[in-house]
């Protein structure tokens, strides 16, 4: 028998939580996070624009903060929480991050979206009330080529309002 | 519902008649794909995964300049794990974007042409085991003298790059004139020459290029690809795979980023058509970031000498324009590129005599070609950065300047350009008054500073890539029993909101949500051909066909409920997702109840729609590169710090006005405008695509210096400035509802601003884009010195122009076309003209 080709062969198996469910997966051992989410899990949400960790494009959240998958070895993962864009949405409704980017014009071509929805998550589950530079500070680390990134401080401004909103009134 | 938000920007008509207001265009409302992409559901290129798919890498040549002696393939072609090993011959047909320069090869036969040129490309079970088997393939190069710049070039006519263009390694020489320049500076009062350089810089999507191809399972071929162009690739396609068109089906997937860098057809898209083809299995290929800089095609580096004579109330009596353009490799959009390096000066000042030398050189670097203002902005720099020079001069403020010379709507230029509503001087005025420039201008303290630029853009090119006398886009409605309306199109969404332009419109005409719009869009099986994201067209070239579409649905749905009502179908009004008399509103249908009584009287219900635009006054040779349906204008002032002991260039606010004829979706249009702000900041500060060549030791090879996003700088949200944005809405009569161009056109006026800022803050002149801190410490030095404070070329190598295609302006009695082109006249008389490439 021939050797399998290297990434055939599936020789790493960690659990870990991807977007709050316990997920088993198997995967060549060299692989990124960021390759076993879109190739080995389907979670094509998470992009890539460098694969070196120069974009920011490929952030998730592993506990809760933001990291750049392509240089996060899924090993590395075992045991840990992992949130990616496909998780923030809840019971069907989006994230008032997500509601305030679509209707602000925040996302342009979409590309860079994902990685900054999550980082902002980030920034506002620790700082609900960041300021402006704070905004600015967090996603310093996410290239966008489309919009400025005028559109996207508002975006998160307006969902702070959202959300303390929703604290002050629970439904 | 999300699209009923934000009125502060609802247009404020007062409708005598019930449901005549607009609902739809001029509110700032959700885009209709931003679901999908706020989920991550958009479906780019690279998100494709199919059952039995297969990965290409591509192996490229680490050479600038090279003969290929031979390739082995044997080793790779045995590794475990390959499927398929292609070179050259198995692609050898050469295609390019424009008919005249078809110069490219999906993967090089006998000549390598710059580092990252493809030679071969291997289609394996995984990517990794594709890109091992690179290793696997033994070339054997010949290595060729590197032409390096376009002085090179000029200076070494062999080895020529390519056995075709003007001579040795001159690809383009463009002559125009104009009227009689020299008359013109002889009425001057002042003359100014300076010259200005603009270095090269590239698209930098944050989507690496990315592409799948199939054979379907009745042996069809489709492509995914993110690509701007679904329709030139399929034509590319057609051509090197020797299959009919008809069975090739492109599919252009939502572009992450384009900014023009996926215009061209690329090599990859090539390679993985015929792998599928070859193995009837999927074939996916993913560039790496180094690979999306290799295949480059973004702003040319442009030296430029403007030759520019005024009178003393600052009336330009006649401007010469000389360009010599770094062209890379390949033709790319290139001969269009060396036209609108010289088309566009003279749309927004009245220049009554214009003569416009262009030269573009080959070079040993990856091909340049159209980003975002496509060879509009680096003469546009040199432009206004010489106006600044020139109303400082004659003592006028460059605003009032400006005001004084600038051109009218509908004027017909001196290169027969015909323009549309021209609201430049409103633009100005504006940001003048927002920005408080007359209190700050040579006003602020030293170290600060503000500056002031302007601009004109196209909206969209008036004539097609290869010349034919169809629409330049087309649209079809399907009208269903559901209440759905769907729209296919070809037109391409590259992040841009086309999708969002052509729903806007369809709903406005038929009163109803974009939301109840299912589109289909860059699918050049499933739509009509639209040409495709380029040249700021889609708005109002698929806007328009979209709503003549619109309208006839509207018609036919409109005559089966005026039969139904009884009532005149003049009298009836589509809104609210209703179809209702104005005079009773209440007596109406729902829009769905209206569509099947519509499907009842007249059978199933389509329309189509198709625009083409006006025929332009340009008659002569190269005439067809700037006209121009209309043309959007743009004026920003744009304030900075520069600190004078490192030269750091601090940009904390930027004023722009641009006059956008009406913004169909405002918060989308602001973010036009701010993206191009963000980008033409990113050019004028910091942006760069340099090249070095590697110690002689080792190969001496001209080497890209940096083609990573980490050395390549771009602003970050920690960059981004304050920007006040003024939309100034004049309805132009050529655009659906008014609209004009906004993706382009703002970007323009910011890399002279910014250095005419730098002058008014620390009083030296960067003539040379990007306006580092390197070079501002320089001038400052130079200052100090005593010396012209000064950074900039100051030198035009000798060329040796071609005789002029002499036109006489339309003041001079021209016909619009050249004196001296015989030959082109009969031809024109007889109708057989073949205008080049937008």
């Amino acid at each position: 028998m021939t050797t399998l080709p290297i990434e055939s062969q599936k020789t790493s198996q960690i659990r870990f939580a991807l977007n709050g469910e316990e997920t088993d997966v198997s995967f060549a051992p060299y692989k990124t996070l960021l390759e076993i989410l879109r190739e080995d899990l389907g979670h094509t949400g998470t992009k890539h624009g460098c694969e070196l960790g120069e974009c920011g494009a490929c952030a998730v959240l592993l506990d809760g903060k933001p990291v750049l998958s392509c240089l996060v070895l899924a090993l590395e993962c075992a045991g840990k929480q992992i949130l990616t864009v496909e998780g923030l949405s809840e019971d069907g409704k989006l994230h008032p991050l997500q509601e305030a980017f679509a209707d602000l014009g925040a996302a342009q071509c979409g590309y860079c979206t994902p990685a900054i929805l999550v980082t902002a998550k980030a920034l506002l589950d620790h700082n609900p009330h960041p300021t402006r530079d704070q905004i600015r500070e967090s996603i310093s680390g996410n290239l966008c080529r489309c919009t400025g990134y005028l559109q996207i401080f508002e975006a998160v401004e307006a969902a702070i309002l959202k959300i303390a909103d929703k604290k002050s009134s629970p439904a | 519902m999300p699209n009923e938000k934000d009125s502060r920007t609802a247009p404020k008509n007062s409708p005598k008649i019930a449901g005549d207001e607009l609902r739809v265009i001029g509110v700032s409302r959700r885009r209709v794909d931003a679901r999908a992409k706020v989920t991550g559901q958009t479906r780019f290129a690279d998100d494709i995964f199919l059952p039995r798919m297969a990965y290409c890498k591509l192996l490229r040549s680490p050479h600038p300049h090279a003969r290929i002696r031979t390739i082995d393939t044997t080793r790779a072609a045995a590794h475990a794990g390959v499927y398929l090993v292609l070179t050259g011959k198995d692609v050898p047909i050469q295609y390019g974007i424009l008919p005249v320069s078809q110069d490219e090869q999906a993967l090089c036969v006998d000549r390598v042409r710059h580092v990252g040129d493809p030679v071969a490309a291997v289609i394996a079970r995984e990517e990794l085991t594709a890109f091992e088997a690179l290793d696997l393939i033994d070339v054997d190069y010949e290595i060729l003298t590197t032409i390096s710049d376009p002085g090179e070039a000029l200076n070494t006519p062999e080895p020529r790059i390519h056995e075709y263009g003007e001579e040795g390694n001159i690809h383009k020489f463009v002559a125009l004139e104009f009227g009689n320049v020299e008359e013109g500076f002889a009425e001057a009062d002042e003359i100014f020459e300076d010259t200005f350089f603009f270095q090269g810089n590239t698209h930098l999507p944050i989507e690496q290029h990315a592409a799948v191809a199939i054979k379907d399972p009745d042996g069809k071929l489709t492509i995914w690809s993110c690509t701007q162009t679904p329709h030139y690739l399929h034509r590319a396609l057609a051509k090197v795979l020797e299959i009919p068109a008809a069975h090739i089906r492109v599919i252009a997937t939502p572009n992450g980023g384009g900014f023009g860098g996926k215009s061209d057809p690329f090599h990859h898209e090539i390679v993985v058509a015929k792998a599928a083809l070859l193995l009837d299995r999927p074939v996916k290929i993913c560039l790496t970031r180094e690979e999306v800089f290799y295949c480059h095609r973004g702003r040319h580096p442009v030296l430029m000498k403007f030759k520019t004579g005024v009178k003393k109330d600052g009336a330009i009596t006649g401007m010469h324009l000389q360009t010599l353009i770094d062209g890379g490799a390949y033709g790319s959009y290139g001969v269009a590129s060396t036209f609108y390096a010289g088309a566009l000066q003279t749309t927004t000042y009245h220049i009554p005599r214009y003569r416009y030398q262009g030269c573009r050189t080959f070079t040993n670097k990856p091909p340049c070609g159209p980003k975002r203002g496509h060879g509009t902005p680096q003469p546009r720099f040199g432009q206004e950065v010489q106006l600044d020079k020139i109303a400082e001069k004659l003592k006028i403020d460059p605003a009032d300047l400006r005001l004084r010379i600038v051109e009218s709507s509908n004027a017909v230029t001196a290169n027969f350009f015909r323009l549309g509503t021209v609201n430049l001087a409103e633009c100005i005025r504006r940001i003048v008054k927002v920005s408080g420039w007359k209190e700050k201008f040579r006003k602020l303290p030293l170290g600060r500073g503000i500056g002031l630029a302007c601009s004109a853009y196209l909206t969209g090119a008036g004539l097609p890539i290869y010349w034919n006398k169809m629409p330049h886009s087309g649209v079809q409605l399907k009208f269903d029993r559901s209440g759905g309306v769907t729209i296919f199109c070809g037109a391409t969404e590259i992040g841009q909101g086309s999708d969002d332009v052509l729903a806007a419109i369809v709903a406005e005409v038929l009163g109803i949500d974009t939301f109840d719009i299912r589109l289909f869009t860059g699918d050049t099986d499933l739509g009509p051909v639209d040409l495709g994201s380029y040249s700021s067209r889609v708005t109002l070239m698929a806007g328009n066909a979209a709503l003549q579409a619109a309208e006839r649905g509207k018609t036919i749905i409109a005559e089966a409920i005026a039969e139904k009502l009884e009532v005149p179908k003049e009298r009836l009004r589509f809104a609210g997702k209703r179809v209702f008399d104005s005079a009773a509103p209440d007596k109406g249908f729902s829009f769905q109840e209206a569509v099947c009584l519509a499907e009842a009287r007249f059978g199933t219900i389509g329309t189509v729609g198709s625009y083409t635009p006006p025929k332009s006054p340009a008659l002569y040779k190269g005439g067809g590169v700037g006209p121009s349906p209309t043309y959007s204008y743009s004026a920003a002032v744009v304030e900075v710090e520069v600190n004078r002991v490192t030269g750091w260039v601090t940009v904390p606010r930027i004023w722009i006005a641009h006059d956008i004829g009406r913004a169909l979706n405002p918060a989308l249009a602001r973010g036009q405008v701010e993206g191009s702000v963000y980008m033409g900041l990113g050019e004028a500060l910091m942006e760069e695509q340099e090249f070095r060549r590697l110690p002689k030791k080792l190969s001496h090879a001209l080497v890209h210096k940096f083609p990573s996003i980490l050395e390549y700088k771009s602003p970050t949200s920690l960059d981004m400035p304050e920007v006040i944005t003024e939309l100034i809405e004049e309805p132009d009569p050529h655009g659906p509802f008014g609209a004009k161009e906004v993706g382009q056109g703002p970007l323009l006026p910011i890399m002279p601003a910014v250095a005419n800022a730098v002058y008014d803050a620390v009083g030296v002149r960067i003539d040379e884009i990007p306006v580092t801190p390197e070079k501002i410490m320089k001038a400052l030095a130079e200052k100090k010195a005593g010396r012209n404070p000064r950074f900039g070329p100051d030198h035009f190598p000798p060329v040796n122009w071609p005789e002029a295609l002499r036109v006489p302006p339309p003041w001079e009695g021209g016909d619009g076309n050249a004196v001296n082109d015989i030959p082109r006249r009969a031809k024109t008389d007889a109708k057989k003209e073949k205008v080049l490439t937008p």
